[in-house]
């Protein structure tokens, strides 16, 4: 890092203890004996404990998790195709609107997506009875609406960075379009889908607002839990929480880094 | 290379391709905002659903203009779209501020330093959003932890009000989006051609100087798209607001909630998300042409 000026060196390790100090600190105060943020009791883990004994967070655990897992899949498929649609069909009648809607919900607050959402199932229900109730249903359809966009554009830049000789070589060889879809284009685009799925399961497990408005009685995510609990200030078994989900991210993102260089490393030619 | 190739799929294939994901949108992304506009039209009533018809029994339309005249015209809104412009129009620039260094030396660092920094930069950003809004709790509270060590260390008698304030909000922001501003300002910065710098310093211009009139203004693109990938979310910001602001707090996205889930008023909260729609125009058609100009 010679080159570095140093007042840039200074903007960095700036900008990096702003993003980790509260990080560490939430961390750090899980293991906190007291009750009180600025008392240290000393070490101890019984607010993991009680985070353990805590039926609501875990029954609304295991429901963000399963509605991540089903809206993920979900928006992979429908964003893989709606990358490739982008990617690969070149121009047709309605492509403008169709990649308007690609990327809207990219940038659209989510008060909106969720509002606009919740009083769509609302009149579908009144119109034709379905969806007849609310709730983990109606929070997984509106996640993959909020999330394909995600995989579409990843799907897309990664077809628009991809060699077509392959695909070329096996259809001049006789091979038919959707037989080489699946046999060469599909492996190929495998990592794009991949880490589509795992930021859609990402994004889901973390929305709070379009889950709070397109819910019904009964189905409480995690979030939700969360940011009951917090408005009223600090809950230290919230920290426990915090701190779990930490670990589980930081050893996931670093092996997915580390699998993914040592696969590029193998690939490389020397 | 010369051989004709048939499409990926054939016609009809293709048709189904397309169809699929671009019925789910119409359906789920598009209708939803004309039934918003609609609702928006009509005005509230204790009935289920709770707005009154847009067509009367004899067909006569009675759609009105009620609420956008409140909207516009009522002191609490009007604040709150003007107080949602300056949080989001500040953070922006903060973020800026500590995101462009922050990508300048990602991008001008080692290549082995690079991934390291970068995937630093993006960790946050799969950790829950939610969580590291509440860690700033923690940390502002008057009992929090910077008022008791600045306390401790005797620098401060009372402690600072920065919780429910303000600066409160704008912090959790500026936390939030900075790994939004720093990636597209470090896409562009890592392909920018640094010898054009080294020509201008070798042909006397200076450091200062040569940052300005080369590395700003091709770095324009990615400085577009980091803040608006900033300011647009920030808009129709709830969570922050909700957690880290008092109840003076005005911002758009959180009357719209507290519209539609406290006062239970359909018509209102749709009037408020029609006319955020409207602001955030402007600054999502400036994005996705820059989004667009960086595909070419």
């Amino acid at each position: 890092m010679s080159r570095l000026s140093f007042p840039v060196l200074l903007a960095i390790g700036f900008g990096f203890a702003f993003l980790y100090v509260p990080i560490i600190v939430l961390v750090i105060y899980s293991f906190n004996e007291s009750k009180l943020v600025a008392v240290w009791g000393g070490w101890s883990l019984k607010w993991y404990g009680e985070l353990f004994r805590n039926e609501q967070v875990l029954d609304a655990a295991f429901l963000s998790i399963k509605v991540a897992a089903v809206s993920a899949t979900g928006a992979a498929f429908l964003g893989t195709l709606a990358g490739l649609v982008l990617a690969r069909f070149g121009r047709f009648r309605g492509r403008s609107l169709f990649s308007g809607l690609v990327a809207a919900p990219l940038v659209m607050p989510d008060v909106i997506i969720g509002l606009s959402l919740l009083l769509l199932f609302v009149s579908l229900a009144g119109a034709i009875g379905w969806p007849a109730s609310r709730g983990a249903d109606t929070i997984t359809i509106a996640h993959i609406t909020l999330t394909l966009s995600y995989v579409a554009v990843i799907v897309q830049s990664r077809l628009a960075g991809m060699d077509q000789s392959m695909e070329e070589a096996a259809q001049d060889l006789g091979c038919p379009p959707v037989k080489t879809f699946w046999l060469i284009t599909v492996p190929m685009l495998a990592p794009a889908i991949v880490s589509g799925w795992l930021l859609a399961f990402t994004l889901s497990l973390d929305d709070l607002v379009i889950a709070s408005f397109v819910t019904g009685p009964g189905a409480t995510t995690l979030p939700m839990v969360v940011f009951s609990k917090v408005r009223l200030g600090v809950s230290p078994d919230i920290n426990a929480l915090a701190t779990i989900i930490i670990v589980v991210v930081a050893v996931a993102v670093v092996t997915a880094v580390l699998i993914s260089r040592r696969a590029e490393r193998r690939s490389a030619p020397d | 290379m010369a051989g004709r190739r048939r499409p990926l799929t054939g016609g009809a294939g293709k048709g189904a391709v397309t169809a699929i994901p671009y019925a789910w949108l119409l359906l789920f992304f598009l209708a939803p905002f004309a039934i918003v506009f609609r609702i928006s039209l009509s005005e509230p009533l204790i009935a289920q659903p709770p707005y009154s018809p847009l067509f009367g029994a004899d067909g006569s339309y009675q759609g009105s203009f009620f609420n956008y005249d409140l909207v516009l015209t009522d002191e609490i809104y009007r604040l709150a779209f003007l107080g949602s412009l300056e949080v989001a129009a500040s953070s922006t620039l903060f973020c800026l501020l500590i995101g462009f260094p922050m990508a300048y030396g990602i991008a001008r660092a080692d290549a082995k330093w690079r991934l390291v920094l970068l995937l630093l930069v993006v960790l946050p950003f799969w950790t829950s959003f939610l969580l590291r809004v509440y860690a700033w709790i923690g940390l502002l509270n008057d009992t929090g932890l910077i008022n008791t060590v600045l306390q401790d260390i005797g620098l401060i008698a009372d402690p600072i009000r920065m919780m429910q304030t303000q600066f409160s909000v704008q912090v959790g922001i500026v936390y939030t989006y900075l790994p939004f501003m720093i990636l597209p300002l470090y896409a562009t910065l890592e392909r920018l051609d640094w010898s054009l710098v080294e020509a201008a310093q070798d042909l006397g211009c200076s450091a200062t100087k040569a940052f300005w009139k080369i590395t700003v203004p091709l770095s324009l693109p990615g400085i577009v798209a980091g803040s608006m990938l900033v300011f647009i979310p920030a808009m129709g910001e709830f969570v922050i607001p909700a957690l880290l602001g008092g109840p003076d707090t005005l911002m758009a996205g959180r009357i719209l909630w507290d519209e539609f889930f406290s006062n239970r008023d359909w018509t209102l909260a749709s009037t408020i998300a029609i006319v955020l729609l409207a602001l955030l125009v402007v600054p999502i058609v400036i994005f996705q042409a820059a989004q667009q100009r960086e595909n070419r």
